[in-house]
Parts: structure tokens; C-alpha cells; sequence
């Protein structure tokens, strides 16, 4: 069987769903004729036509209220903004037209807003955010920050079909590094359920998206040690799984949270707040988090390198917070 | 469709018929009557207790416009726009307990005032970021090109959401695509209290339109027949393939912004010489003067809004309000659409 790569598990799932289900339709800056500036898109202005696989002008927030409009009269939109850092033209459309519209006046919005995000490949400031956070406060969106590419496919079919909106966050540098067998039966992953991707008594790594793999290394070096490292992958943040997340704090009793997203605000505090009032006495040490620092994400490789977390960083917190 | 003011233009194309003109009044009387309670009555007694915007003197734009929506057609009103939600069908009950913060109000006590909507009724729930349902409207016409159908999207705006960068964006959108939609300006003069000049370097939205490669109209907004025969050629155009266009109507604001504002910075002058072109009794007159209504049946009209809208408040009265464990409800999708 051909391994399917991350970005075209997502390619596969949307492609599905559009075959599935004639309400599906595509939008956004150079998805038709050009596939997409990362090819998520492509061939499928041959299959479906241009009323199902639309090219729009650089407007993301017509992209996003023509899908809010689109969706309010029966179909299932999904948008791609080009490079997720984009989303914040939109953001008005999505905060207050978008996820208010259930709550208010009980009119669902299901639209899909998805795009790559994330660093380490150079892509600078206005290329390589993580901006995840700036919706994790708006309560009537839902956020999925898939790592694998069976997770990338099952996710994007379950945002497609889920009622309400969903920001649907696929790391670029994961695109065509991260590949796998995928099932040929359709299969969703479900929003707001969290993956153990490895087992381990010691202590909890908590992250999502490429950070995921950065924490799995860091585990396979704990190990040599005699560390056995638990790592959870949160996929959905908004609604977090809060379940997942205090049965594993609970298990270790250490926990490290840890995203690419930059520290003040990020969205690893609420996972440290959860834990702190819920599972405190299960604790043996200080809940720990890992991310960027408050900068914009440099463009310069060495800058680069100091702004994402190094798995030699994981392993030394790690072993600190194990010896605590 | 000419930039020309269609007041130059020696007759309408497009004319209603009795009944219609009728109707037409009986809806306007009916805005004016229940924004006149809500405002004056309902809003000072402490009886409604949010903010209150209403669009006395600009009755016949809503009233003129929505008059041609077909049941599947699909609307996305502003706040100046009462007559919409009424033609819809929406009942004055629900609007006056949408006021008051009841249960039974459109959104349930969640929402107040003209941020209410129902797409049982094709009407879609006004924001308060300006201009942000144009291009939802657009993404509406959307649809209806991808699905052949033969439905319009009507949007309303007044010429201060013209100033913010989703309206140029929708626009666009719906002009690139050549979308089934109207775009209905209500230019009344202020933005809160920025007048034209200090929102616009132009002097009419309207000349916006040639830089989208759309037709571009400006109507006298109190003239009901005007507003009725513009906005049918622009619904028609966009419901035979035209795509967008824009209607621009001229009107005044015989009000604060909300409420609470007392346009003590509208010159006293202005609200004078508007008030001598309300569109109400504008109409009456003419109507009058054609036979087709009678003094003695104006004052019964009259009397029949009173009546509705007395129903309207009473029933919102008893209506309850919303338990507060609903605060939580309906964030997401709990296995009931509208």
C-alpha cells in the first residue's frame, strides 16, 4: 500500500467529502486553476468545476462571510486562507458573525476555515505563526491542530461535517515529511478527543501539531534513561479533552505542556490551569511549559532554531522536572 | 441602470398596483408605530433596557425594497431596516419580546434589538461590525449561482458601513463573481455623528459602483415609488443574471444614532426640511390625491398599527424571560437547528 503524506490525507478527505456530499465546496485565494499554493486543491477544478472549486480575490474576510453566507443556506464550505497567518483579515467575520450566530439567533454555521501554519521552514514572521490562540477564546468555534496524517484525513472529514465552525490548523512542516499507511474505508476522527502517542509512568507531555514529534523524540532520549515519558496529543484544543488530560497528569503526576504557539496566552496555560484545580493533589512536581518566547517567529535560520523547541530543551526540562 | 438621480426621470418603469400602494403604506404606518413605541414609549419607561436604533423617516426604503422579495429569497438587514423583518412575516409579538429581552423574542433573550434574524423566514441576524453581511449576502448569491436557482440576496447597509473594508471586499466578491445580490445603501447623512464629508470624498456611495464594474443608482429614499421601482429594476437585474448591483438611497435620519443621543450636532435646520419630506405622509397625499385612499381610511390604518403593536406589547409582557441556566446553551450544536 503507498504511504499517504500528511498534506495529502487532507487533500483525500476534503476530495471525499465533495464526492460525498454536494454541499461541499471549496473557496479561497488560488485553489482552482493553481491547486493551491500547497497543492491541497489540486485536481479538483478538473473534477468538481469552478461553481464547487472556486478562486476568489485576496479577501480573506469575503472568503470567510461568502462561506458564513454560503452555509446559512445549506452548504458545507470549507475555506483555505493560503498561509494561516492570514486568518487575522478574516478575524472579525469569524469571532463575531461566525461563532455567535448558534448562540444568538440558533442559526448553525458549519464552515470549515483551514490553512498551514507553523515554523521551521523559514518562513518568517508572516509565514510560520501559530495564531491558534487568538480564537481559543471565543466560545462557538471549535480547533483541530492535526499531527498525523490519519488524523489530518479524519479530522478535516469530521470539521467538514461537524455543525458548527471549525479552524482546522495543518502544520506545513509536516506536509510531506510525516506519511502513512491510511485505512480505504472512510473513517473520521472524532473533534475534542485527544491521542496517547506513547505510554509512560514517569511524566506527561502535553502538545499538539509538529510539537507532537519533537516530544516523542525528546521521550525516545528520556528513555535511555530510564525515563519513561507519556505523550499526549491533544489534536482538537477548543473543546480541549479534559478528560484525556487529567488522566494523564493523574498517571504521572509530572507534567510538561508544550506547544508552538508563543507562551503568554498560549493555549498551554488552560491546560496547566485545568490541572492545577483538578487534579492538584495528584501532583509531584510544578506543572511545566514549553513554547517560543513572547517574539514574532524570526525568519534567520539561527533565530529560528532559538524561537521553536529543540528537543535537546524537552530532554532537559524533562529530566529536571523528573528529578523534582 | 444610470447614476442619475431618478427623480429626473420623467415617470417610474416600474409602478404598484392599488393594493400594493396599500399595502406598502400599511407596513410603513407599522414601522413608524412600533419603532415610535419602542423608542419613545417602551425605551424611556425603562421597559426595554438595551440600546434602541430605529429608522423613522427612512420607512419607505425597507418597506420599498423588501416588497419584491420572492419566499425564497434571502435578506440581510441592517439596523435601520424594521420593515424587513415585518414583510418577512416575522409578527410584532416576537419583535417587541425580542426587544425585551424574552424568552420568545428571536433570539431568545440573547441578543436585543435589530440583531435578530430567523432563516425560517430567509432572514439573516444583523451584526454590529458594519458592513460584515455584505459579503455573507454574497456568499448566499453564492449558492444560488452554484445551485441554478433563480433566488436574490438582498443586503442593507447604511453609507457609514460603506467606510469598512468587508463592504469593499463583499462587493467585490459578489461583482467578480457576478452574484445574484442587491446592495441597498441607506445614506442618511450621519454615521453616529459623522457627517458625509468627514466619511466620504465623494458625494454619492452610488459612484463607488463603476469601480466595481456594477451599476450604480441613486434614489430619493422618501419617495416610496421611487424606492419601489429602483429596487425592482435592481432585483430583477440580479435575478436575471446581471449580477450585483447598488442602490443608493437618499434619506435623513430624523433621530439620534440611538435612543440615548439627542443629534444635538444635526443643525436644527436639517431635521426641519427633512421632516417636510416624510415619507408617510408624503404618500398619504398622493395616494389621497389618486383616489386610492380616503382620509377616513388613513386614520383607520392608523388605528389598526396601534392595535397591532398594543397586541405586540401586551403579549411581550407576559412572555417570559429566560432561565438563567440557558446561559450556557447553544454555544454548539445540541441536536436542534432552527
Amino acid at each position: 500500500m503507498a504511504l499517504t503524506t500528511y498534506v495529502d490525507a487532507i487533500k483525500e478527505g476534503i476530495w471525499e467529502e465533495m464526492e460525498k456530499d454536494d454541499r461541499v465546496f471549496v473557496l479561497g485565494e488560488d485553489v482552482g486553476i493553481y491547486g493551491g499554493a500547497f497543492k491541497v486543491t489540486k485536481g479538483m477544478l478538473d473534477k468538481f468545476g469552478p461553481m464547487r472549486v472556486i478562486d476568489t480575490p485576496i479577501s480573506e474576510s469575503a472568503i470567510v462571510g461568502a462561506a458564513i453566507g454560503a452555509s446559512l443556506v445549506g452548504m458545507r464550505p470549507v475555506c483555505e486562507m493560503q498561509f494561516i497567518d492570514f486568518i487575522s483579515c478574516a478575524f472579525d467575520q469569524i469571532v463575531n458573525f461566525a461563532a455567535k450566530c448558534r448562540y444568538r439567533w440558533n442559526a448553525g454555521v458549519p464552515i470549515v476555515v483551514r490553512g498551514p501554519c507553523g515554523g521551521g521552514v523559514h518562513g518568517g514572521p508572516f509565514h510560520s505563526q501559530n495564531p491558534e490562540a487568538y480564537f481559543f477564546n471565543v466560545p462557538g468555534l471549535k480547533i483541530v491542530c492535526p499531527s498525523t496524517a490519519y488524523d489530518a484525513k479524519g479530522l478535516i472529514k469530521a470539521a467538514i461535517r461537524d455543525p458548527d465552525p471549525v479552524l482546522y490548523f495543518e502544520h506545513k512542516y509536516l506536509y510531506r515529511r510525516i506519511k502513512e499507511d491510511l485505512p480505504t474505508d472512510d473513517f473520521i476522527v472524532p473533534i475534542g478527543k485527544a491521542a496517547l502517542r506513547r505510554e509512560g509512568d514517569d511524566l506527561s507531555i502535553i502538545t499538539y501539531g509538529a510539537m507532537v514529534y519533537k516530544a516523542l523524540e525528546a521521550a525516545d532520549e528520556l528513555a535511555k534513561d530510564g525515563i519513561e515519558v507519556e505523550v499526549l496529543d491533544l489534536r482538537t484544543i477548543l473543546p480541549l479533552d479534559e478528560e484525556a488530560i487529567l488522566a494523564t497528569a493523574k498517571k504521572t503526576s509530572k507534567v510538561i505542556v508544550m506547544h508552538e504557539a508563543t507562551m503568554t496566552g498560549g493555549p498551554g496555560g488552560e491546560v496547566v490551569a485545568r490541572i492545577a484545580q483538578k487534579a492538584f493533589e495528584y501532583l509531584d512536581g510544578p506543572i511545566v511549559r514549553i513554547a517560543p518566547p513572547d517574539t514574532p517567529v524570526p525568519y534567520s535560520p539561527p533565530l529560528e532554531e532559538a524561537f521553536l523547541p529543540q528537543v535537546k530543551d524537552i530532554v532537559a526540562t524533562a529530566r529536571k522536572l523528573a528529578a523534582y | 441602470m444610470a447614476t442619475e438621480p431618478a427623480t429626473k426621470r420623467p415617470r417610474f418603469t416600474h409602478v404598484p398596483s392599488d393594493k400594493t400602494k396599500l399595502e406598502m403604506l400599511h407596513y410603513m404606518k407599522l414601522v413608524r408605530e412600533i419603532e415610535d413605541r419602542i423608542e419613545r414609549k417602551l425605551y424611556r419607561q425603562g421597559r426595554i433596557v438595551g440600546g434602541v436604533y430605529v429608522g423613522l423617516g427612512q420607512e419607505a426604503i425597507s418597506v420599498g425594497t423588501a416588497i419584491h422579495m420572492e419566499k425564497d429569497d434571502v435578506v440581510a438587514p441592517s439596523h435601520r431596516d424594521m420593515g424587513v423583518f415585518l414583510m418577512r412575516g416575522i409578527t410584532s409579538r416576537r419583535i417587541i419580546a425580542q426587544y425585551m429581552g424574552r424568552r420568545t423574542g428571536l433570539t431568545r433573550g440573547r441578543d436585543g434589538n435589530m440583531h435578530m434574524g430567523d432563516m425560517n423566514y430567509n432572514v439573516i441576524a444583523f451584526v454590529s461590525h458594519l458592513g460584515d453581511n455584505v459579503p455573507v449576502a454574497a456568499g448566499c448569491a453564492l449558492v444560488f449561482k452554484q445551485r441554478n436557482q433563480k433566488r436574490v440576496a438582498l443586503c442593507y447597509n447604511g453609507e457609514g458601513a460603506t467606510s469598512r473594508g468587508d463592504w469593499h471586499e463583499g462587493i467585490n466578491f459578489a461583482s467578480v463573481h457576478k452574484l445574484p445580490v442587491v446592495y441597498f445603501v441607506n445614506n442618511n447623512a450621519y454615521a453616529y455623528s459623522t457627517p458625509i464629508h468627514l466619511q466620504m470624498a465623494i458625494e454619492d456611495v452610488a459612484m463607488r459602483a463603476p469601480g466595481y464594474g456594477i451599476p450604480g443608482e441613486v434614489v430619493d429614499g422618501n419617495d416610496i415609488l421611487a424606492v419601489y421601482d429602483a429596487a425592482k429594476r435592481a432585483v430583477d437585474f440580479a435575478r436575471s443574471g446581471g449580477g450585483p448591483s447598488l442602490v443608493e438611497f437618499k434619506t435623513f435620519r430624523m433621530t439620534g444614532h440611538s435612543a440615548h443621543d439627542d443629534a444635538g450636532y444635526v443643525p436644527p435646520e436639517l431635521f426641519e426640511e427633512w421632516k417636510r419630506k416624510d415619507p408617510i405622509p408624503r404618500f398619504e397625499k398622493q395616494l389621497i390625491e389618486e383616489g386610492v385612499l380616503t382620509e377616513k381610511r388613513r386614520d383607520e390604518m392608523q388605528m389598526e398599527c396601534v392595535k397591532i403593536v398594543d397586541d405586540a406589547v401586551d403579549w411581550a409582557e407576559t412572555q417570559p424571560y429566560p432561565a438563567a441556566e440557558e446561559v450556557t446553551r447553544d454555544v454548539y450544536y445540541e441536536g436542534q437547528e432552527s
